[in-house]
């Protein structure tokens, strides 16, 4: 079930910009591993200098977690086998399931919140509930025509998948951290970083994996 | 992202429904279809020029409490020269001990010649409607202006320039915050959509230069004149950064980063964007 293609083309085309100032600026040899580390450094501080607090959203949001750390540190280059399975356990490890262990929660709740862009920018309102907004990075369903294409299409997720309990298990932790299954992925982790709430993912997994959602029609 | 409803109007109904028809792909095709025809239908007046007239006026004018015009202003060409300043800049200042790009330089123009304070001189760096227009917008809009029909050329021979150019590009792949974004989540890949917007790939030299070489742009959902440094705040908003600091070293980092990627591309502003 693991989808590594986008971030192996992220990985791409990190190389071909290096490769590319490699050529343009002529650049010998590669920077050491002590001066990448020094660079990195200095991006933080220049970072941590440039910005302020605003809305909700604090200078806290800079600090990185491991994931994180990895993911920016093998930008430029691959990410190597043993980084993808420590960053793949560390996040499945996270992953909470629900006490009560439901699941599923009502699909047509979780189409609103695939909908819904709002949540987590300074410009938001923190006390409105977030969204997930899905849409911006998936086809769900096909009603919906103005989704983008940062994700593969989800469109009948459930009937692709089966109807199964592996299935609604493998949804719900995709959702809740995504980072779980494919090391650097581009989807944001809606459970582990609080954007979701349990209830929220509940209905999003339903989405995906009723069968009476528009996904799996 | 609110502009995808003016975006929806503009392209249609039809658009819409044939690029749904017939996948993504398509969709790419008939939504860049759609806003370059709009661009075509304001190429005769983009209302930039506006903010471009009311720059060039402020150029000229002595301002502030020391009555000293921007023909002072030192863009990098020697004082008060506009021809192609937008299209070498950032650079190093040594007057000011700093890379620059040119916001920033009109803000020391106007705090160490003009004799603004800091907070004065950018109480509005983004304008807000007609009561609330911005200076620094229109100045902008007037000196990129002035590059039009000049190659892209940002020289890293610097080493400060340089070094800002390598920051650039590392905070451009520094991934934090709630939703684990990096410029590099939407701004890495080809064909990439966010909903229906066209995301460029800025890794890519020929993405790169097609961004840079159309800011400042008049954003017609916005009616505004809007420059590099206000395009680079609100991708970190969406990027559920904090609020980026007007002319901070990060701000000038991207900006060598992404404007040295165009360098050898023409620089044909301001444009227009949806
Ligand atoms: C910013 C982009 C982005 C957003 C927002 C996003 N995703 Fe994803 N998603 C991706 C990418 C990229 C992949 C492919 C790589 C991977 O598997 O992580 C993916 C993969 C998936 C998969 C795995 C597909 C499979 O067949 O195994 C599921 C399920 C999924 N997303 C559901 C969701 C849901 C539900 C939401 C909203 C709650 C969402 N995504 C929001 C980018 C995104
Ligand atoms: C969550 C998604 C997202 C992130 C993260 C993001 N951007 Fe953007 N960016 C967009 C969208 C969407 C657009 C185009 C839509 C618009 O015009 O508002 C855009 C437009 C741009 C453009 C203008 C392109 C053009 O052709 O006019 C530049 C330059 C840019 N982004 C740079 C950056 C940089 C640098 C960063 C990191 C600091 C960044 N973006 C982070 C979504 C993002």
């Amino acid at each position: 079930m693991t989808t590594r293609f986008p971030a192996v083309r992220l990985l791409g085309a990190a190389a071909a910009v290096a490769a590319a100032a490699g050529i343009l600026y002529g650049c010998a040899s590669a920077p050491s591993a002590s001066e990448e580390a020094a660079l990195t450094a200095r991006t933080i501080a220049i970072m941590k200098a440039s910005f302020r607090p605003k809305g909700q959203a604090g200078l806290d949001r800079l600090d990185q977690d491991e994931t994180q750390r990895l993911c920016s540190q093998y930008a430029g280059g691959k990410l190597p086998e043993s980084i993808v399975k420590k960053i793949e356990q560390e996040n499945l490890a996270a992953v909470k399931y629900p006490a009560d262990g439901k699941l599923v929660g009502d699909w047509k709740e979780g189409e609103k919140i695939a909908e819904l862009g709002r949540g987590k920018q300074f410009s938001d309102d923190p006390a409105k509930p977030n969204g997930a907004n899905c849409y911006a990075c998936h086809q769900l369903s096909p009603k919906e025509e103005a989704y983008g294409t940062i994700g593969p299409s989800l469109y009948r997720f459930g009937r692709k998948h089966g109807y199964t309990e592996e299935t609604r298990r493998y949804a719900w932790a995709k959702v809740y951290d995504a980072e779980a299954f494919s090391a650097c992925t581009n989807m944001p982790r809606f459970g582990q970083h609080d954007i979701l709430t349990e209830q929220q993912i509940r209905d999003v997994v339903a989405l995906l994996v009723d069968p009476a959602s528009p996904v799996n029609q | 992202m609110p502009s995808i409803h003016s975006l929806r109007l503009i392209v249609g109904v039809a658009a819409i429904a044939a690029a749904t028809l017939a996948g993504s792909a398509f969709a790419q095709t008939t939504l860049e279809n759609a806003s370059a025809k709009y661009r075509q239908d304001l190429a005769d007046g983009n209302p930039a020029d506006l903010w471009v007239a009311r720059g060039q006026e402020m150029w000229k004018e002595p301002r502030g409490p020391r009555k000293v015009s921007f023909e002072s202003c030192d863009l990098g060409l020697g004082p008060g020269v506009v021809k192609g300043a937008y299209a070498q800049l950032p650079r190093w200042f040594a007057d000011a001990g700093r890379v620059m790009d040119l916001e920033t330089r009109l803000v020391w123009c106007m705090v160490n010649q003009q004799g603004y304070t800091h907070a004065d001189a950018t109480k509005q760096t983004f304008g807000n409607g007609s009561r609330h227009r911005s200076d620094l917008e229109a100045l902008t809009a007037y000196v990129a202006k002035q590059s039009d029909g000049v190659k892209m050329n940002v020289s890293l021979a610097d080493p400060h320039v340089r070094e800002m150019y390598d920051v650039g590009k590392k905070a451009f792949f520094y991934r934090a915050g709630t939703h684990d974004f990096a410029c590099a989540t939407c701004h890495a890949a080809d064909d990439l959509r966010i909903r229906l917007q066209y995301l460029p790939n800025l890794t890519e030299p020929a993405g790169a230069q097609k961004a840079y070489t159309t800011w400042p742009a008049y954003r017609v959902a916005q009616g505004e004149t809007r420059t590099f440094q206000w395009r680079l705040h609100d991708c970190f908003r969406q990027q559920r950064f904090p609020d980026l600091i007007y002319g901070s070293d990060l701000s000038i980092a991207l900006t060598t980063y992404l404007a040295a990627s165009a360098n050898g591309a023409v620089y044909a502003g301001p444009g227009i964007k949806l």
